[in-house]
């Protein structure tokens, strides 16, 4: 175990910003914000396959109903946020990835009620493993921290893996997010419901909670209510960024360590977040598809920073101007200051599941880029054990192959190199395009091969007749 | 954060008032560190050296490091402007910190055309001709104290002023009072031995910058502090030295010889370890790097006095470690998370 200042777990490297943000929204109570006329569903709103549309155009569904479904085990469910019309079934740019993405468009239309079937309240005590699982499948959920990882696969390990440890994750790291604190303040109880459903669902143990030092009163609301369990353990984590990753996390809690491109269950730990664990025990005890999630708008471009219930496919305009837009604005972040995604307008932008924030930054600027000085600091503050330094130089001058001896891949993009960097070098904007550079010419090489087999093939083949 | 009292207005119409929205790749953010900032906080920690060797050397030393400092920035101004084409970086203070590195290193009483010369050499030649600020192999003002060295041998081995047993600061602008030795190293028969509190103090002959052992410390010490200096370098060096000049048989016929103490506070080796050594471009990246350069540079230097011709060895060694630090990097690469506990590769 990696112990940081003053005695709290942490692990090797990351960053924290002098000022955080935390301040502007977190003791801003969640509100529902006021439904939208016309919901956006993305059928990619996860890692893996996107899902298949299962309604027409003209369809009147219902709120929870299913308008998208996984097609293999690495995919999600997509339900109606809200009740309407689908009036459109198109292909809009995906707000993080950019590549034009399927898209159902609902039209609000008649009562704001759930499909039937939904909306009931389960006994999970009495529940299999199998049946949690197919709940928390069946309501479409993901990784709620952004990486959108479908969360039924990582509540069944591979045979040979064991869990022995659920770690339900309350450091909230990215800077400005409040999203899992409010949470943790407000629905604690459901959030630590939700672990126990977890920890039933992996037939596993031990229990951790792990929040940052930065949110003592969200510790102690969660303490008080653990109390003499002794399945769940709550730890108290340096103020540092990447804290909230998996792996940091696990290192802090567990002691343990794997590989950047490794899955914690390597490490035998399974880490949700807190808005994914709040969301988990909705499905499983009221039988409710992730639909809507709290997210928090902030930032100094706006004027009343707010953490909102939004629909999932919400147009984000209506939430930025309820908050108070500032005319100087001019960034708008999908997520936080350090793995967010700037949009390119906010007037086609909408919210997916993954939307734990929209930051909006005034008078955002660009810095300058200068030659590498070799200061180190980059390396200091990688939390994986790379050397960014040499990966932005390689990088740059187009030495894929040689950036990937030096692990390019193992990249987590985390950003704590690009913010410490004394050259201001946009050191994982170069990893960043030096990975889409790799895809491509992967691409290519693969379409070169099968090409060439074909034509082998043809060759081989007695000629057609003409 | 914006001020509160700022007016502010919401855009009546869709979208952003100022209509573009900046796109930029994560992170969004970024620490308060930069190139200038790092740069003009070594300048300043490299003040209070030069403060004592101008008290103690007189005024004509000042008029050297002014010089020296000119020199270099002129020089990297005119090559940037007119050579390269590029936009002149002068103001982000690297060239100042050679400019003053250079004038430390060289006696108190050189003619005022060997800073020229040295600063024209270290901009162009060992900073501007190997790529510029972060490119360039070796410490731009130590290799030009080489060159200065192989160059223009007697002003640099001879031209030394005794300082003045009074201390004096005005004494000293013109007139040269005697030619004494160049270092409290100096190992042929006949040196002088110098006290403990006069070399920590300054009161030394020596280079501008480089006989206040408080001085150099202070300043060094405020680097370390503010993480723009890793403590392995200059504990390392100077560990080093200290180490060896105890073990190590001496070939010098001094009463300090084997005297550690004497070893690590007289010479350039308190400059050397805090400012020339550490020096970001030139030395490895990694933690493990730096003391293994560190204490590279100190075996060098302890074996360079102790049986080369010279006096001094710090200027040599810091610069054959520098040659050394690809290959340090090479050694001495970060290690991937998960990768030590056995994670499949």
């Amino acid at each position: 175990m990696t112990t940081g200042m003053k005695g709290l777990k942490s692990f090797q490297g990351g960053i924290h910003p002098p000022f955080d943000g935390k301040s502007l929204s977190k003791d801003i109570e969640i509100v529902q914000f006021p439904l939208p006329e016309v919901a956006y569903l993305y059928m990619s709103q996860h890692i893996g396959a996107p899902a298949k549309v299962v309604v027409a155009k003209g369809d009147v569904v219902k709120k929870g109903q299913k308008v998208g479904e996984a097609p293999g085990l690495i995919s999600a469910n997509v339900h109606a946020s809200i009740a309407g019309k689908v009036t459109d079934i198109t292909f809009k740019p995906h707000p993080i990835s950019g590549a034009r993405t399927q898209v159902v468009v609902i039209q609000r239309e008649g009562e704001d009620v759930w499909a039937p079937g939904l909306d009931e309240p389960q006994d999970a005590e009495a529940m299999t493993p199998d049946g949690i699982r197919n709940l928390i499948r069946e309501a479409g959920m993901v990784g709620l921290g952004g990486a959108t990882f479908p969360t039924h696969v990582k509540l069944s390990p591979p045979k040979d893996k064991t869990v022995d440890a659920v770690i339900l994750n309350g450091a909230e790291c990215e800077p400005y997010l409040t999203c899992d604190y409010r949470l943790l303040m407000e629905k604690t109880r459901e959030v630590i419901e939700g672990l126990r459903i977890v920890m039933k669902c992996l037939g596993c143990k031990n229990g951790y909670v792990g929040i940052e030092a930065n949110k003592m009163d969200a510790y102690e609301r969660v303490r008080a209510l653990v109390g003499h369990d002794a399945h769940i353990k709550v730890e108290l984590l340096e103020v540092k960024y990447p804290q909230g990753a998996e792996h940091q996390l696990v290192k802090a809690i567990l002691g343990r360590e794997f590989k950047p491109t490794q899955l914690p269950i390597e490490a035998g730990a399974v880490v949700h977040n807190v808005s994914t664990t709040y969301a988990i025990y909705e499905a499983v005890k009221h039988k409710r598809p992730l639909i809507q999630r709290v997210v928090s708008i902030t930032g100094d471009g706006v004027e009343r920073p707010a953490n909102l219930l939004v629909r999932v496919g919400s147009p984000i305009e209506p939430l930025i101007k309820a908050s108070g837009l500032k005319a100087e604005a001019n960034k708008v972040v999908y997520g936080g200051p350090m793995m967010g995604i700037a949009q390119p307008a906010i007037t086609d932008a909408v919210t997916i599941k993954g939307t734990g924030g929209i930051l909006v930054m005034s008078k955002a600027g660009e810095w300058q880029s200068h030659a590498c000085i070799r200061c180190g600091k980059c390396i200091e503050a990688c939390p994986y054990g790379l050397n960014p330094s040499y990966l932005s130089i390689l990088c740059e001058s187009e030495h894929f192959q040689q950036a990937m001896e030096f692990n390019l891949m193992e990249c987590k993009e985390c950003g704590c190199c690009t913010y410490v960097c004394t050259s201001r070098r946009p050191i994982v904007h170069l990893i960043k395009t030096a990975k889409y550079e790799l895809g491509r010419q992967r691409a290519r090489a693969q379409e070169a091969q099968k090409a060439k087999e074909a034509q082998k093939a043809q060759a081989a083949a007695p000629a057609p007749v003409k | 954060m914006s001020n509160a009292q700022e007016k502010v207005v919401a855009p009546a119409s869709g979208g952003l008032p100022t209509g573009e929205l900046l796109v930029t790749t994560s992170p969004h953010i970024r620490g308060p560190e930069d190139i200038p900032r790092v740069m003009w906080t070594v300048v300043g920690a490299l003040l209070p050296a030069g403060l004592v060797g101008v008290y103690f050397f007189g005024y004509y030393a000042f008029f050297i490091v002014v010089l020296s400092v000119l020199a270099a920035v002129l020089t990297e101004a005119v090559i940037q402007k007119y050579l390269l084409g590029q936009p002149v970086s002068v103001k982000d203070g690297s060239a100042v910190i050679t400019g003053i590195l250079l004038a430390y290193v060289l006696p108190p009483g050189v003619p005022w055309y060997i800073p020229v010369v040295g600063a024209i050499f270290a901009i162009g030649i060992v900073k501007h001709a190997f790529g510029g600020l972060g490119n360039n192999i070796w410490n731009p003002a130590l290799a030009a104290r080489a060159f200065l060295q192989v160059a223009y041998p007697a002003p640099i081995n001879s031209d030394w002023r005794i300082i003045k047993e009074s201390g004096s600061v005005l004494s000293n602008i013109t007139g040269v009072d005697a030619i004494t030795q160049a270092s409290p190293l100096f190992k042929e028969f006949g040196g002088k031995t110098y006290s403990y509190v006069d070399l920590l103090t300054g009161r030394v002959p020596g280079c501008i910058g480089e006989t206040s052992v408080i001085a150099l410390m202070l300043g060094g010490a405020y680097l370390i502090y503010r993480g723009y200096v890793d403590w392995r370098v200059p504990v390392g060096y100077i560990g080093t030295v200290f180490v060896l000049a105890k073990l190590l048989p001496a070939r010098i016929e001094a009463p300090w010889a084997n005297d550690p103490i004497y070893h690590v506070l007289a010479g350039g080796l308190m400059l050397g370890a805090f400012f020339m050594a550490t020096d970001m471009v030139t030395s490895p990246l990694t933690r493990r790097g730096l003391l293994i350069f560190g204490i590279g540079c100190g075996v060098l230097t302890t074996l360079i006095r102790f049986y080369a011709a010279y006096p001094e060895g710090v200027c040599y060694s810091i610069l054959l470690m520098n040659t050394a630090t690809p290959l340090i990097d090479r050694f001495t690469q970060p290690t991937l998370l998960g990768s030590a506990s056995g994670g499949k590769k």
